[in-house]
C-alpha cells in the first residue's frame, strides 16, 4: 500500500474517534486536537494494528503525536 | 490497576502551560481539579486519618468507629496474636531494623525464614523478598524483559507493573482488559526470536474481576512467551492451597512468575516473587530495586513468616471471607446498587457510582455512618468510572455484613442513587 492508500484507510478507522468532527490535516494532534484519552488511544491503535496486521509498541506510540506522523509509521511498518 | 488517588496507573505526560511559573505549573489541573472537589463541602476521601485500631475489621476514624471496608487485610491477620508475638520477639532480639542491603548485610536469618516459608506456601523452588510489592514488579519486570524484548500485557494492569516496564526499555504492547482474543493478535505480531514476557494479574483490583488464566496461559505458552501474574489480590483464599487464581485455574505449573505482597492477605509489609526457574537465583545480583535499597526490618520478616505459615491452614477463614462476598454482593444487587461483576470472583466487591460528585457525597454519607470504603475516580479506574470499592475481611462477621448493608441502604437513599 502506498502512503495515500494508508492516509485514506486510517481516516477511515479514525472517523468514528473524532467525536468532535475535527478536520483532520497532517498537522493534527491526537491528544490537543482530537484530545483522545489512553481507552480511546487504545482502541484506535487496536483497530489499525489489526487492519495492517502490524504492532505499533507504546514506545512507539510514544514518538506519534501528530496525524502525518502516525500515516509515515504506519506506511513503513507495513512496507517492512 | 490501582487506587492511585489521581492518577491513572498508566504514567502520562503531563503538559506545560503557557506562562509557566515553575516545574509544579505542571500539576495545576490536578491541583484544580481537587479543590472542586473540596469546595464542594465533602469530606476529604483522601485524608484520612485511623486514630485507633480496634481490629481488624474496626478503627476510630475521624473521631468516629467505623467499620473498615477499605482495607486488604483479607485474612484479617494484623491482629492474629502468634503474628503479633513473632514481631516482638523478633524486635527485641534482632532490633530494629537491618541498616543494609540484602546483599550486603541486610540479611538476616528471618529473611531466610520467610522465604522457605514462600516456598512452601507456593510449593516452588525459588523465593525472593523484596521491600514492597510494588519493588518486587518494578525490579523483577525491569530486571527480565530488557531492549528489544516485548512485554504484552492487559491495559488495566498496576501501577508497579507500568513502572516496571518503563523502566526496562522493552517495547511494551497492551491488550484490551481480559481480552483474550487481542492478547493472541499481539503475540502472533511480534518477531518469532524477540524474548517475549506476558503479564497478568490474578484478580483485578478495581472491579474485583478475575482474568480468564487458563485460556491466557495457553495462549502466552504456545507463542513462547513467558509468564509473569501479580496475584496480590487473592494469596491466602483463591486456590485449594490459597495459591491464587493461576492454582484454581490449574495453571500454577505453566506460570514462569508469581509475585506478591506481604501487604494485604499476609497482614504486614514487603514484596516477592516466587518462580521455578533454574537460574532464578542470579536475580538478586543482577535486579537493582532488590539489591539498591534495605531490606525489610526483622520484626516485619517475622510477622510475615508466622502469618503465611498460619495461611497454609486457614481454610476456615477462607470459607467464611467467601461467604462474606457472596453476602455482600448478594444484598448491594438486591439493594439495586450497580456492581463491578455479575457473580463475587473474589473479595472486593466494586460499587459503580453515577459520577464524581454522587461518589464523593456517597463516600461521605457512608463514612458519616460509619462505615469505610475505598473512593476511586478518573483517571485511575478502568473506562473512568467512580467506584465505591468494598474489601471484605475473614474476620468480619455475617452480623457486620448485615450491619454494612443497613448504611449502604441508608446512605444510598439519602444521596439518591437507589
Ligand atoms: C496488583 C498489585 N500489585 C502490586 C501491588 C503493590 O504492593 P505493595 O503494597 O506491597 O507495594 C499492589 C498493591 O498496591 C497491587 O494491587
Amino acid at each position: 500500500m502506498d502512503r495515500a492508500e494508508v492516509d485514506a484507510k486510517i481516516r477511515e478507522i479514525a472517523e468514528p474517534f473524532n467525536k468532535k468532527g475535527v478536520t483532520i490535516t497532517e498537522e493534527t494532534s491526537f491528544q490537543n486536537d482530537l484530545e483522545f484519552d489512553s481507552l480511546t488511544v487504545m482502541d484506535f491503535v487496536a483497530e489499525i494494528e489489526d487492519e495492517f496486521d502490524i504492532i505499533i509498541s507504546m514506545n512507539q506510540q510514544a514518538e506519534i503525536e501528530k496525524y502525518g506522523q502516525l500515516v509515515d509509521a504506519v506506511t513503513k511498518m507495513q512496507a517492512d | 490497576m490501582s487506587e492511585g488517588i489521581s492518577q491513572p496507573d498508566q504514567p502520562q505526560a503531563l503538559e506545560g502551560h503557557a506562562g509557566d511559573k515553575d516545574l509544579f505549573s505542571k500539576f495545576d489541573d490536578i491541583i484544580a481539579m481537587r479543590q472542586g472537589l473540596l469546595d464542594s463541602g465533602v469530606e476529604d476521601p483522601f485524608n484520612l486519618v485511623m486514630e485507633k485500631v480496634l481490629s481488624p475489621t474496626r478503627a476510630i476514624c475521624n473521631g468516629r468507629e467505623t467499620i473498615l471496608l477499605g482495607t486488604y487485610n483479607y485474612m484479617g491477620m494484623t491482629f492474629d496474636p502468634d503474628v503479633v508475638e513473632a514481631g516482638k520477639q523478633a524486635l527485641a532480639d534482632f532490633g530494629s531494623g537491618t541498616t543494609g542491603s540484602r546483599v550486603l548485610n541486610g540479611t538476616y536469618q528471618g529473611h531466610k525464614d520467610v522465604e522457605e516459608a514462600l516456598k512452601d506456601f507456593y510449593d516452588m523452588d525459588h523465593a525472593m523478598v523484596f521491600s514492597t510489592g510494588y519493588q518486587a514488579n518494578l525490579g523483577i519486570i525491569s530486571t527480565i524483559a530488557g531492549k528489544g524484548d516485548y512485554i504484552v500485557l492487559d491495559i488495566d494492569s498496576h501501577a508497579s507493573i507500568w513502572d516496571g516496564c518503563a523502566m526496562g526499555n522493552a517495547e511494551v504492547v497492551p491488550f484490551k482488559h481480559n481480552d483474550i482474543e487481542a492478547m493472541e493478535k499481539r503475540l502472533r505480531r511480534i518477531p518469532e526470536d524477540a524474548g517475549k514476557l506476558v503479564i497478568l494479574e490474578g484478580v483485578y483490583s478495581m472491579l474485583g474481576d478475575i482474568a480468564p488464566l487458563k485460556e491466557m496461559v495457553a495462549v502466552a505458552k504456545k507463542y513462547g512467551a513467558m509468564v509473569l501474574v501479580d496475584e496480590a489480590h487473592s494469596m491466602g483464599f483463591i486456590g485449594e492451597n490459597g495459591r491464587g487464581v493461576v492454582e484454581s485455574a490449574g495453571v500454577i505449573d505453566d506460570v514462569d512468575f508469581i509475585i506478591g505482597t506481604f501487604s494485604k492477605s499476609v497482614g504486614t509489609v514487603g514484596g516477592f516473587c516466587v518462580s521455578n526457574h533454574p537460574k532464578f537465583d542470579i536475580m538478586r545480583l543482577v535486579c537493582r530495586p532488590y539489591v539498591f535499597t534495605a531490606s525489610l526490618p526483622p520484626s516485619v520478616v517475622a510477622t510475615a513468616c508466622t502469618s503465611i505459615r498460619k495461611l497454609m491452614h486457614g481454610s476456615n477463614k477462607r470459607a467464611h471471607l467467601w461467604e462474606n462476598s457472596k453476602n455482600l454482593h448478594k444484598g448491594l444487587k438486591d439493594l439495586g446498587f450497580q456492581l463491578g461483576t455479575d457473580e463475587p470472583q473474589s473479595a472486593i466487591i466494586a460499587v459503580i457510582m453515577p459520577d464524581l460528585q454522587q461518589g464523593a457525597a456517597m463516600w461521605e454519607a457512608l463514612i458519616k455512618n460509619g462505615l469505610y470504603v475505598n473512593l476511586a475516580r478518573p483517571p485511575a479506574t478502568p473506562a473512568n468510572m467512580t467506584l465505591l470499592r468494598c474489601s471484605l475481611c475473614a474476620e468480619h462477621s455475617e452480623e457486620e455484613v448485615g450491619e454494612i448493608l443497613e448504611i449502604f441502604e441508608k446512605a444510598g437513599k439519602a444521596v439518591g442513587i437507589i
